[in-house]
């Protein structure tokens, strides 16, 4: 696995982690500030420990790699940049395709032929067993109703741009949905980004950028 | 030259920072020590990742090992993943008093939603089974919130990882 592969998925469990975190305070009840945090505080901790793997492969180091790139170097996905705060039926939505969907790339991972690889995947697949739990309750909850449905539907192509092609027929197995054409595909596709992302990575380093090089 | 066994005597004295009735030792995160000449290569295994204790148990690791005149090389091996089987019986004993559940012991295949809705799991307080899962999520990553329809309770349920 090259060192691009390990930035995508650092990028999307920073930046996933980072609009979590925007529900601290906020969500529908204490008991959704709590799990969205912890949820935050787990998805950031993976993305460091990604980062910990990309950095020795590039000679640098994790918070170099977190903080220090301009917008357009990122690798995460579209799916992960929207800012869905205040709708909750999204950001269930997008919990749950989410999760479905990082199942099966962390699973083809545990069989990496790197150790370091495989068995970080393995740590990270324990994590996240608790963070399924908690999207399948919730969908399980909500899949009647028509908002969340809505959300599913608006989401779908944009959360199946998150995995390489071969894996996307599994999640939509699972899911149950049908693979995006190509055409509706390519607006979410991994390589570009949304109009979320700046405001996002602009908050998301101001501290660093404020003192280059201090050590916080 | 400091032998490894007055290295992990050391760092059974660290309390964990999150849950300070038990030590580092006990929480099961110190994987292995090794001396080399003045070099204490301790691998450490972090609970969960996201652990914002992570860096504080590293220093403070490193703090004890200097104490006894070494110079410390505290490896994180995230390759070697924690499990919560690692705390050890007197681990499980102190949550257990501090009013923390200790966790369940894990199964092939991981911990699953039937499970931990099920009335398997007793309360630290009165040691009741007719307790409930109110949030998997707690204060800190390691920790979910059940209920106790015993004695009213709300308590720490260590979750099982």
């Amino acid at each position: 696995m090259n060192a691009q592969a390990l930035l995508e998925l650092a990028d999307d469990e920073l930046v996933l982690g980072w609009r979590d975190s925007e529900w601290t305070g906020i969500a529908p009840f204490l008991e959704e500030d709590v799990a969205f945090s912890s949820i935050a505080q787990t998805e950031i901790g993976h993305a460091r420990a990604w980062y910990e793997l990309a950095a020795k492969e590039l000679g640098t180091d994790a918070d170099a790699l977190a903080f220090d790139r301009d917008p357009a170097e990122y690798l995460c996905a579209p799916f992960v940049e929207l800012r869905l705060v205040h709708d909750w039926a999204q950001t269930i939505a997008r919990h749950w395709l989410y999760e479905s969907a990082d199942a099966i790339r962390i699973d083809a991972l545990k069989s990496s032929d790197d150790p370091d690889i495989a068995g970080l995947a393995e740590k990270v697949d324990r994590e996240e067993v608790y963070h399924r739990m908690h999207a399948a309750m919730w969908e399980e909850r909500l899949r009647g109703e028509p908002a969340f449905q809505k959300a599913v539907d608006d989401l779908w192509p944009s959360a199946a741009a998150l995995l390489p092609p071969d894996q996307r027929a599994t999640l939509a197995t699972i899911v149950g949905k049908d693979v995006p054409s190509n055409r509706l595909l390519l607006a979410h596709e991994r390589g570009q980004h949304s109009d979320d992302f700046r405001p996002l990575w602009e908050e998301m380093t101001m501290v660093r950028r404020s003192v280059p090089g201090a050590s916080w | 030259m400091v032998s490894a066994e007055r290295v992990w005597e050391a760092l059974a004295e660290i309390p964990d920072p999150e849950i300070p009735v038990l030590s580092l030792v006990e929480l099961g995160v110190v994987h292995d020590v090794e001396v080399v000449g003045e070099r204490v290569h301790v691998g450490f295994t972090p609970t969960f990742l996201g652990c914002p204790a992570l860096e504080m148990m590293r220093e403070q690791m490193e703090e004890s090992i200097r104490k006894l005149g070494a110079e410390p090389d505290v490896e994180v091996l995230t390759a070697e993943g924690w499990t919560s089987d690692r705390i050890t019986p007197a681990g499980r004993r102190k949550l257990d008093e501090a009013g923390f559940a200790p966790p369940a012991p894990r199964e092939a295949g991981g911990p699953t939603l039937v499970q931990l809705e099920a009335h398997a799991f007793h309360c630290p307080y009165c040691g009741s089974t007719d307790t409930r899962l109110d949030n998997l999520f707690g204060p800190t990553p390691c920790r979910s919130i059940r209920y106790c329809k015993a004695c009213r309770q709300p308590f720490e349920q260590f979750k099982t990882l």
